[in-house]
């Protein structure tokens, strides 16, 4: 897995990639609880462009971002699933709850 | 039924292994003929049953061990994922979508290994450990596995 975080405004942009599976779950967790301890962070997208695999622990860790994000009133949205990953988040039922977009951009529009 | 191929892997109770299950077995399925996507639906389902073995059969016990049969018939992959954890108090109820044991977990496991395979039977007792069946078709027909001399 690969991961990085950019603070845009007060939304929190973090660029996935890789196959995200229980081996990363904890870690992703962590990294995400921290930065948002750390900086206001108000909305959250998940840029999923690079992600070849993701099964229900790392669903789970974007769920429980969620949680804390709508909490706040922020909003969560996902970016550019490929299908494999799009077909999961559909039956795992957060795409009803988290906006997708094709890009970064049109997220920001959208998201603010 | 005949079986063409059969494989079995043993492996400890940690996280990292998770990738190396589905790999392992996607790899030997593609003995067959699974389309790409078939590929990945196989590789989610051995992900969510080795990953419940960890987290829920072994509590994230890092020393225990996790064993995966495959078999392969001309068109169809069957596996079974078998760990001697603390076993399944009540199957139907862990079956059910969005149960589970932990807050943060979406209980969605055997929700997609029962969407992506055609088959699911799970065995479990408390204290006895948890068996994994499932096996899945190739969609489209079979791959000639031999070679003409």
């Amino acid at each position: 897995m690969r991961l990085d975080l950019e603070l845009i405004q007060d939304t929190l942009i973090v660029r996935l990639s890789g196959d995200l599976d229980l081996g990363v779950a904890d870690y992703l967790r962590d990294v995400l609880e921290d930065s948002l301890d750390r900086q206001p962070v108000k909305n959250l997208v998940f840029n999923l462009a690079g992600v070849s695999f993701v099964d229900s622990s790392v669903l789970g860790v974007l769920l429980g971002r969620y949680k804390r994000i709508s909490r706040n009133g922020g909003k969560v949205c996902v970016v550019k699933p490929q299908p494999q990953v799009h077909r999961i988040l559909e039956l795992s039922g957060l795409l009803r709850i988290m906006a997708e977009f094709p890009g970064e951009t049109d997220a920001l529009e959208n998201i603010g | 039924m005949r079986f063409i191929n059969q494989m079995k892997l043993e492996f400890l109770s940690i996280p990292a292994n998770v990738a190396f299950a589905r790999v392992a077995v996607a790899a030997f399925a593609s003995q067959i003929d699974y389309t790409l996507p078939d590929l990945e639906e196989i590789k989610v389902a051995v992900s969510e049953a080795v990953g419940n073995s960890i987290i829920h059969g072994y509590g994230n016990a890092p020393d225990r061990v996790v064993k995966v049969h495959a078999a392969l018939t001309m068109d169809t992959l069957e596996i079974m994922v078998e760990d001697e954890g603390i076993g399944i108090e009540d199957i139907d109820k862990a079956l059910e979508p969005a149960f589970s044991t932990d807050d943060e977990r979406l209980g969605l496991g055997f929700m997609f290994m029962h969407s992506f395979m055609d088959s699911l039977q799970v065995d479990s007792a408390p204290g006895r450990g948890t068996v994994v069946k499932m096996s899945k078709r190739t969609g489209t027909g079979v791959t000639r596995i031999g070679t003409e001399q």
